[in-house]
């Protein structure tokens, strides 16, 4: 089926070249650092991390000027021979929240770094700056492509610069713990890769819009799908394809598990989304929302029980990223459209994007708070730590009001997305759905007031400090969890922002 | 006739395969696979896709066979040696998963393939393809390989991503070194070199070389172009490396760091300029189109053919020195 | 099914479908790590072989085959040796830390000091 119509299916708007800039820019400092060398790498960095904020700031307020999705097409060549990138209100709203959660984490990254002077230009700080702006453009790529190729060599790039993260400190727990997120990582991009294949062999088409244009349908079709999700499945670390994320994450360094738990682990489920409400057929897209909630529900309930068993602070939280991904999981059948209202239009679309961002921001928040902990007291067993709350007020603050989001306590915004999602629930008529998310929120109580407990605890022996930090360390994770909890302040209704740019409809030729 | 031709080739491929899941001897199974990378090289030709034949031929079966086969004798001298302090079980070579799972797996297996079998088969007709939209835009780009034109020009940006890829193993490789040893030079010479070796590594560079150049220069207007160009560098690289006559490079090293970095710095040096002076982000003027591609596919030749071959040299070995 | 449809294109298709099988079938079920590595390359190839059926019956306007999947299939094919050079030099490194070669599938327990 030709469906190259002779109307242009992208035209590039006047802010498009943004978009370019968000993907670059983070490249460009990769470049930059390897050539001028270790002793250079931090101001980069930092040089980058500013600019890379500009970036994004800009584009959100492209996006709130001219109402419509900002589009480039890349090169001038039109999709499908060449590639264009697109961002709507969904896709800004993560350029945001990434840039955010970037920026916090180099600030305390940079901090820590320049605790050890000895050390500062060696291999793992240099290689982590190499790698976070590495996973800084892999992800800007991944929420703004439209091409399914273009978004397999973005997701190997995120691949590629996240598994060196998890084995940075060079201990062999880490590294058998990356090399296993390798390979699950591999097999789900060589699962979406055969999709491709399958789906460029029938549709003769890999760009996003034109496949939904096309309405199509057939084996084909539910074949490429299902690989495809279940390649993302296996690197989204769903039930039952989770046990690689906890070792990896915890074994990372603080930083390094921030941006792993908070936004390497997002990238997949976007591209399910993409994939689910754009692609596939309406019948199919039902099924697989269906099959995907049962999977979510049991990720929350069955890791949210683990995470209460574990004795170690990081793994806990760890454990606390595979439950809270569950929720997003959960989204697909209480946002399916009806023919009056679109999927976007569903306030289960406003619950799943805020439970999106609020989870990045908390999360980040309690992997650096458990990281100041740990550099403190030279630990992070949970049962060690009684009294903390005095040594670190700050840290334990943070490491509240984040607990705090992740169990949907007001105000936060972890509370108005849990709040959405169970309306949604409740009136979709899914009582074990609305049920789950009840019991996650309990479940997550627990295991954040263990940590609680221990901080408000006023043990004999005061707890001894094995080394001194400096309060501008622990300043990140409390901003990283105000913002999570100022989320709360959105409005308990479809948020206009984003339905900025969808639906995105190929009839419309105007971005 | 040529179907008999085929029939052979794909029996090969897969007979070839079933032995390297089958046989218990690690190195016969990445001889195999070298093997399979070369009849899987011929297999592109019959798909009419020489560019990929190329490719496949020296990545795929070469490059990928050398990596193999060094990481399979590390293994092997490491195990033999420790075998009083090895901390693995005996268990643990031993079948980890139990004859149900495995049968379970292979059943699984057989489903995935048999599904993907009838896809293949039931493939629309006439088939959708994109060959009429590349030629139209071919004397756009003043190419005359259409490939090129693709990776070059309609889909820039995806090797533009791709570069950054290989860099980014390379730096994913480099940090796995111990901390004393970051920044050096990574060691391929092996203990005794054969004579062979050496008279191979004397007497085949300047051949490979040319050749080299060549296939990046003919990329342009016929099958060949910068990765081919680039993994036929490498290997020469390597093969003077491996027998010892330069050492492996200090990865510290200011000139080699400026070499992996100048092909993509170009691209994209090349990639603004668009902003200026043609549409946009990684377009081109007609007029110059084809000398800044060429230009463009110079300095990427070089980038990868060092990526590669560091890519395969592995991780710092001995400590920098001042 | 008669010889005419057996073209390159659907026989190497279906190789390709094949040799997905059994790389996969490597990849869940051997215990040694470089074997698995060598049957994500075996997967590789057949996902490429697939894209390269596509490709030739793409063929049209002058050229023997669809050229973009074949860009695609190169990209890939150097895609896939860095992720296997990134898989290897990982494997020696753990087998240099603690002279294994296999991932335990149940959880080791981590050292209870550091961060």
């Amino acid at each position: 089926m030709s469906a190259l119509a002779a109307a242009p299916a992208y035209a590039t708007t006047p802010g498009g070249f943004l978009l370019v800039l968000a993907v670059i820019l983070p490249a460009v400092a990769v470049l930059v650092m390897l050539a001028l060398g270790p002793r250079q790498t931090a101001r980069i960095a930092l040089a980058a991390l500013a600019a890379g904020l500009a970036v994004a700031i800009a584009i959100v307020a492209e996006l709130l000027q001219t109402g419509a999705a900002l589009t480039y097409v890349v090169g001038g060549w039109q999709p499908p021979l060449g590639l264009a990138l697109r961002a709507d209100g969904l896709s800004v709203a993560m350029l945001a929240m990434t840039a955010l959660v970037v920026a916090a984490t180099g600030f305390f990254a940079y901090a820590q770094h320049r605790l050890e002077p000895a050390t500062r230009h060696g291999r793992a700080p240099t290689t982590f700056w190499i790698l976070l702006m590495a996973v800084w453009s892999a992800l800007n790529a991944i929420f703004i492509g439209q091409d399914l190729f273009n978004l397999y060599v973005a997701i190997e790039l995120l691949t590629f610069a996240a598994v060196p993260l998890v084995c940075l400190d060079g201990r062999k727990e880490t590294v058998a713990a990356a090399l296993r997120y390798l390979l699950f990582a591999l097999l789900g991009s060589l699962l979406y890769l055969l999709g491709t294949a399958l789906l460029y062999g029938s549709f003769g088409t890999l760009d996003i819009r034109l496949l939904a244009g096309m309405s199509a349908d057939g084996p084909a079709l539910s074949l490429a799908l299902a690989l495809m999700i279940a390649g993302l499945l296996a690197k989204a670390a769903l039930f039952p394809l989770h046990l690689w994320l906890p070792p990896a994450h915890a074994g990372a360094p603080a930083a390094a598990s921030a941006i792993l738990s908070a936004l390497v682990i997002k990238a997949p489920f976007f591209l399910i989304l993409r994939l689910v409400l754009d692609v596939a057929p309406p019948q199919a897209a039902a099924y697989a929302g269906q099959l995907l909630a049962i999977l979510g529900a049991s990720s929350i309930l069955f890791c949210s029980v683990i995470a209460l068993r574990q004795a170690r602070l990081k793994l806990m939280i760890a454990y606390s990223t595979v439950a809270q991904i569950g929720y997003l999981f959960i989204v697909f059948p209480l946002a399916a459209g009806t023919e009056t209202l679109p999927p976007s239009g569903t306030i289960a679309w406003t619950g799943g994007a805020l439970q999106l961002v609020s989870h990045a921001l908390a999360k980040a928040a309690m992997f650096l708070a458990a990281g100041v902990i740990a550099e403190a007291f030279g630990h992070d067993r949970i049962s060690g730590l009684g009294g903390f709350g005095r040594v670190l007020p700050i840290s334990a603050v943070a490491f509240g009001l984040a607990g705090m989001s992740l169990m949907g306590l007001p105000p936060s915004g972890g509370f108005v997305a849990k709040c959405l999602l169970l309306t949604a629930a409740v009136t979709g008529g899914h009582p074990w759905l609305a049920a789950t998310i009840l019991a996650g929120g309990l479940l997550a109580g627990g295991y954040v007031f263990r940590v609680v407990d221990r901080a408000l605890a006023t043990p004999a022996i005061p707890l001894a400090v094995c080394k001194p930090v400096p309060r501008r360390l622990e300043l990140a994770a409390l901003a990283l969890a105000l913002a999570a909890v100022l989320l709360g302040l959105v409005p308990l209704q479809p948020f206009g922002f984003l339905l900025l740019g969808r639906p995105d409809s190929l009839t419309v030729v105007a971005p | 006739m040529t179907l008999l031709l085929d029939l052979a080739l794909v029996a090969g491929l897969l007979a070839l395969a079933l032995h390297i899941a089958c046989v218990r001897d690690d190195r016969n199974a990445i001889v195999s696979f070298i093997a399979f990378g070369l009849l899987l090289g011929l297999g592109w030709t019959r798909l009419a896709s020489i560019d990929v034949a190329l490719t496949e031929a020296a990545i795929g079966g070469g490059v990928t066979g050398v990596l193999l086969l060094r990481a399979e004798a590390h293994l092997r001298t490491g195990k033999t040696s420790d075998t009083s302090k090895n901390r693995g079980t005996s268990k643990s070579r031993g079948a980890s998963t139990s004859r149900g799972a495995t049968a379970l797996a292979a059943i699984a297996c057989t489903g995935v393939a048999a599904g993907l079998a009838l896809v293949v088969l039931t493939f629309p007709a006439p088939a959708p393809t994109l060959a009429p939209a590349a030629a139209a835009a071919l004397p756009g780009t003043g190419l005359g390989n259409p490939v090129t034109a693709v990776l070059l020009a309609y889909r820039a940006l995806d090797t533009l991503l791709e570069k950054v890829v290989l860099i980014l193993a390379l730096i994913g490789i480099w940090s796995l070194a111990p901390d004393m040893l970051w920044g050096g030079a990574p060691s391929l010479r092996p203990a005794v070199v054969p004579e062979p070796l050496a008279y191979l590594a004397q007497m085949l560079p300047p051949f490979g070389v040319l050749i080299a150049v060549y296939m990046f220069w003919v990329g342009a207007d016929a099958p060949g172009g910068t990765f081919q160009a680039g993994t036929v560098l490498a290997a020469m690289w390597l093969l003077v490396m491996l027998a010892g006559l330069r050492p492996a490079p200090e990865t510290r090293r200011l000139a080699l760091r400026l070499v992996l970095v100048g092909g993509p710095a170009l691209f994209l040096a090349i990639g603004f300029l668009g902003f200026a002076i043609a549409d946009g982000f990684l377009s081109y003027p007609e007029s110059i189109a084809k000398p800044l591609i060429v230009g463009i596919e110079a300095a990427l030749t070089l980038s990868i053919g060092a990526t590669l071959g560091l890519l395969v040299a592995g991780p710092a070995q001995t400590a920098p020195g001042r | 099914m008669s010889a005419q449809s057996l073209d390159p294109a659907t026989l190497f298709g279906l190789c390709g479908a094949a040799l997905v099988g059994i790389g996969l079938f490597v990849v869940i079920t051997h215990p040694g790590l470089l074997r698995r590595i060598v049957g994500f390359n075996i997967l590789g190839s057949g996902i490429f072989l697939v894209f390269g059926a596509v490709a030739r019956r793409g063929a049209g306007a002058g050229f023997d085959g669809d050229p973009v999947p074949q860009a695609m299939v190169i990209t890939g094919i150097v895609v896939a040796f860095s992720a296997t050079a990134l898989a290897v030099a990982l494997l020696q490194r753990l087998f240099d830390l603690t002279g294994r070669e296999t991932l335990e599938t149940e959880q080791e327990p981590l050292p209870r000091s550091g961060p």
